[in-house]
């Protein structure tokens, strides 16, 4: 069993279960266990885009000294804003030298210096590299047949260009993956538009606005539902949903997916890896009326 | 240039002409510079940062206005603006832009000109009980991190 130091975040620690659970599971069907640090904290979220900023990159930085601590140097995770922040934090000391010095001299009392030596991977960076889509669907045991799936990057893993994990304006990656279950990869104008982001806690008519034109996209691109890679984005394709019903009377019901659900069901895991529970939009009719769960 | 008169001198593009802050002796645009690590004059005015930012629709000031507004000295209405808490730094504007320079860094910097100042754009006590018990942490940690100092 290949082994890979894996960091889940808060969110996938709380609210996404359902996205760490299938992950895990699905990794190990691969073949490979996502070994998560023993010791771990919030990397902060965002990318601290202020020059002057450095104590915000602590925490990032923090996670690579745990992965190097392992003797690993790789580090993954699946949450987009995990993966950017740690990506970005991670360059920039490998870039200023001078950067990673006073941030080594400031946690040098509880922590050892990083050596800038641990590549910060997404998951989907590991499906496609290491374990090859072409193996993957060797693996499936139950094609996801029938089902046509636009891939939703929103922003943060194909920007900015330095942190990107494919293409910055036209990614290919998720689709390749779910045409390797089986699946229909449907193509979507809006698949790198940004969701509204963190606005959904101020401001959720401005994230149901967003939400909506993403959906309707989504739908008249011939798509049965949306699939995703960050908590955030779920959150507000899937849970907004609510506020698009109460803002224009429109119910779409477009279930929202995360591509390691699809990937747990294609290797014939059971739908309880995938917690279905905790999604606002049910995706169990459509599943089922295509004869996958 | 077979139409320029013949006296013409080509005027240097903004990457050779060194136009900053000093020049224009302003210490806050300078601290903007700073901050951001970009050069405001470079920009020239495309459009391509506001052509395709997903929160146009909410700003006060259109991005590539923002630039313009820095270059003539009037980062007071950047300060005022609705735009500088709209953006939510998805960097769209800056893998577009022709002259390789990021607004979400700017943005960043005007705002933390502001939550330094203890002129906080959201006050965590005062997040409504419903939406802390709603939303994913890495919404509310995002959000406070923007727009809190
Ligand atoms: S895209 Fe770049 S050069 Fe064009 S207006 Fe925006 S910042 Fe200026
Ligand atoms: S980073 Fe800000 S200004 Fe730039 S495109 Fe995104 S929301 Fe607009």
């Amino acid at each position: 069993m290949n082994k890979i130091s894996y960091y889940p975040g808060c969110t996938l620690s709380n609210t996404a279960k359902n996205f760490d659970l299938s992950a895990r599971e699905s990794m190990k069907a691969l073949g490979w266990e996502l070994d998560e640090l023993p010791r771990w904290n919030c990397c902060g979220t965002v990318y601290s885009l202020a020059s002057d900023n450095l104590i915000n990159h602590v925490a990032p930085i923090r996670l690579l000294v745990h992965t190097q601590e392992l003797g690993r140097d790789k580090l993954t995770t699946l949450c987009s804003m995990c993966y950017h922040t740690l990506k970005m934090s991670n360059l920039m000391v490998q870039k200023d030298r001078d950067k990673l010095e006073k941030i080594n001299f400031f946690t040098k009392d509880k922590d050892a210096e990083y050596k800038g030596r641990v590549e910060v991977l997404h998951l989907l960076e590991i499906l496609k590299n290491d374990i090859g889509f072409a193996n993957i669907k060797e693996k499936i045991s139950r094609p996801l047949k029938g089902l046509k799936l636009a891939s939703y990057y929103g922003c943060l893993l194909t920007r900015p260009k330095a942190a990107a994990i494919d293409d910055v304006e036209m990614p290919t990656i998720m689709g390749d993956l779910i045409n390797s279950l089986g699946a229909q990869a449907v193509y979507d104008p809006c698949l790198t538009e940004c969701c509204g982001s963190y606005h959904t806690v101020m401001d959720q008519e401005v994230v149901a606005d967003k939400a909506e034109r993403i959906i309707s996209s989504a739908i008249k691109n011939g798509a049965e539902a949306i699939v995703t890679s960050c908590p955030l984005c779920f959150f507000n394709l899937d849970e907004r949903q609510k506020n698009i019903l109460e803002k224009t009377g429109k119910a779409y019901d477009l279930p929202i997916l995360y591509f390691t659900q699809l990937l747990a069901l294609g290797l014939g895991l059971g739908p309880e890896v995938c917690k279905f529970d905790l999604h606002h939009i049910d995706p169990r009719p459509l599943l089922k009326a295509k004869s996958i769960i | 240039m077979a139409n320029a008169p013949l006296n013409y001198t080509p005027v240097e593009t903004n990457d050779t002409l060194q136009l900053s802050g000093d020049r224009i002796g302003d210490r806050i645009f300078l601290k903007i510079e700073e901050l951001s690590g970009e050069k405001v004059f470079r920009c020239m005015q495309c459009g391509s940062c506001s052509a395709g930012c997903p929160m146009h629709d909410r700003m006060d000031i259109a991005p590539n206005q923002i630039w313009k507004l820095l270059q003539m000295g009037e980062h007071e209405k950047v300060k005022n603006s609705e735009s500088i808490w709209a953006c939510l730094s998805c960097f769209t504007c800056g893998v577009r832009c022709p002259k390789g320079i990021d607004l979400a860094k700017v943005m960043e910097a005007v705002r933390q000109l502001l939550v330094r100042k203890r002129l906080d754009r959201v006050d965590g006590n005062k997040i409504p009980k419903e939406i802390l018990e709603e939303v994913p942490q890495i919404a509310l940690i995002s959000c406070l991190r923007k727009q809190s100092g």
